[in-house]
């Protein structure tokens, strides 16, 4: 097996007495598409601006394509790519020139810039948007374009804070088309998300974070397997009688997961379990049988859903 | 072959201030024609209403050298204070923008680029900017006929050195994490009244002696003071000249180094 890009240790990072990254140790090996799932404030942002050589750690090892961040920030940074959070586009200059002046910060000649842009303009599909302004920009094209600017030094790793958040959904699919093209490349991507559908397209083995804790780790569809059960059957009975319905519904299917809006139901089939539901004198005002998602693996795990 | 990221960052090592330099040149482009509009217009339109119609009210002598007319006091100190007003709105709002507004700072950091690049990098491009101002200001202040020695050109780095004195703004501008107007109560409280009290307009010396430490604290008096000793001068002792340089100097330097500690606090938090 290839030497890992990135290795954490026991990587923490304290803001006075809070540790929003507590402990966290996971590896990353070249080519591979590694996620990290967990809701907001989970400490994944704070993993990654460690991993990007930008924030300092308070305690742990880490290393990245080798190379101590604390003493080789920006010899690591020379080849990273960096999606943010929140874009950081500069609204001053026109959609090329943000690529432009971003390439000249990797030391690479105007010559070599100006070609580079225009293939990932091409790459992004905004080459006929060259000349706008930044401003004028979608917001599925703004992120494109950063996802462009990250990509202009040809990077061996592209770190993604929440690729798709606040996108439509259409828009969400034309940059995870872009982002499952860098991947059969062979680019090593490093995400952070909390939409698990996302996590199951993407990554090939994630982490799920909580409270900045390692929850568990592994392939999605194994992660499923082992913290869930194959499919799962969900019903609504209304608001307020979602607790006494679920009284009544005790062993149906291996688990129940009761929520606010409806009842969660675990079990090898959904149907047969909906059946049994009706056998015990309940109708559900709706039911829905889905497969077992990372969605019910992060609940399993927290006690609580991802998105709230 | 993959190169090493070491040998990869080397040239970001090096050049990468000036790299930020240009992102900044490059985002000027933009308003390069008000900027240019204004960098005209504003001496023509001080010396005018300063040089010429004031000068009108004035009769005898302003300064402590006999001959030397109200124009040729009176510019100098406004070559100094366009330099101060250039390097004022980039060390508050042009440092806010790239950290908070419209973080590009963020974007740079996330590139090879340090902190400290990107303040240097910013450093640079005022004096640029300043540079570009007082060169129309003075070849303006020549057109109206305020300077009559080769010396004269001095005041060019008189003013821009009063500039950068007011570097310590900036190191002010990287601690703001709310904007709750604090720029405009700077402009009103801090740099207006020292535009007003520093030997600008009239001699440092005609103000009430309880008055006259504003113009000894202010970068722009120190400016002005100098920027006269190469128009009319010398009409002060050389310590004093030495002092103005070494005052400026000192206060720009301090500015710069605490404003890099601040972006870098800021930053890599």
């Amino acid at each position: 097996m290839p030497a890992p890009v990135i290795t954490a240790t026991d990587l923490t990072k304290k803001y006075k007495d809070f540790a929003a990254v507590d402990g966290i140790s996971f590896e990353v090996a070249p080519g591979e598409s590694f996620g990290l799932l967990g809701p907001n404030g989970a400490g994944k942002s704070t993993t990654m601006r460690m991993v990007g050589a930008v924030s300092t750690r308070t305690s742990g090892d880490l290393r990245i394509l080798g190379l101590d961040p604390d003493e080789h920030g920006p010899a690591i940074r020379s080849q990273l790519g960096v999606v943010p959070q929140q874009d950081n586009l500069d609204t001053e200059l026109r959609v090329r020139d943000n690529l432009l002046v971003y390439g000249r910060y990797f030391g690479l000649p105007h010559s070599q810039v100006a070609k580079r842009a225009d293939e990932l303009l091409e790459f992004a599909q905004l080459s006929d948007r060259a000349k706008a302004k930044v401003d004028d920009l979608s917001g599925g094209m703004k992120r494109r374009l950063t996802i462009a600017r990250a990509l202009i030094n040809d990077p061996r790793i592209l770190l993604l804070d929440e690729p798709t958040t606040g996108l439509d959904p259409q828009a969400r699919h034309i940059l995870w088309d872009r982002l499952f093209r860098l991947k059969e490349r062979g680019t090593t991507l490093v995400l952070t998300t909390h939409y698990m559908d996302e996590a199951e397209q993407l990554c090939d083995r994630l982490v799920v974070v909580d409270k900045g804790r390692i929850m568990a780790e592994g392939r999605p569809a194994a992660l499923i397997r082992e913290h869930s059960s194959r499919e799962v059957l969900e019903v609504r009975f209304g608001s307020d009688r979602n607790e006494g319905a679920a009284a009544t519904l005790a062993g149906v299917g291996d688990r129940l997961e009761v929520l606010p809006d409806r009842i969660l139901v675990y079990a090898q089939s959904g149907e047969e379990a909906l059946v049994e539901v009706t056998k015990r004198g309940l109708e559900p005002i709706t039911s829905l049988v889905r497969r077992s998602s990372l969605e019910d693996v992060f609940l399993r795990l927290t006690g609580r859903t991802l998105v709230e | 072959m993959t190169v090493s990221p070491l040998e990869f960052s080397a040239k970001s090592r090096r050049w990468g201030a000036w790299y930020v330099t240009e992102h900044k040149i490059r985002q000027m482009r933009g308003f390069a024609g008000t900027l240019i509009a204004t960098a005209i217009g504003t001496p023509i339109l001080y010396l005018f209403a300063f040089g010429i119609g004031l000068a009108t009210l004035i009769s005898g002598n302003v300064g402590p050298v006999a001959g030397v007319t109200y124009l040729e006091f009176v510019a100098p100190a406004l070559l100094a204070s366009a330099a101060v007003l250039v390097a004022v709105e980039e060390y508050t709002f042009g440092i806010l923008l790239g950290l908070k507004w419209n973080a590009t700072y963020v974007g740079m950091n996330a590139s090879p680029i340090t902190a400290r690049q990107i303040v240097d990098g910013t450093m640079l491009f005022v004096v640029l900017r300043m540079f570009v101002s007082t060169t129309i200001y003075y070849l303006i202040m020549v057109a109206f006929g305020a300077v009559d020695s080769a010396w004269g050109l001095l005041t060019i780095p008189a003013g821009m050195l009063g500039g950068f004195a007011f570097a310590p703004v900036a190191a002010y501008a990287a601690t703001i994490e709310e904007d709750r107007g604090q720029f405009a109560i700077l402009q009103r409280v801090v740099i207006l009244p020292l535009t007003l009290f520093s030997g600008t307009v009239f001699p440092l010396t005609q103000l009430p002696v309880f008055l006259q430490w504003i113009g000894w604290v202010s970068p722009l008096w120190h400016a002005s003071e100098l920027g006269r000793q190469f128009v009319y001068g010398p009409t002060e002792p050389i310590w004093l000249t030495v002092i103005h340089v070494v005052y400026l100097a000192v206060l720009g330097v301090i500015g710069w180094q605490l404003c890099a500690r601040n972006v870098a606090r800021r930053l890599n938090k």
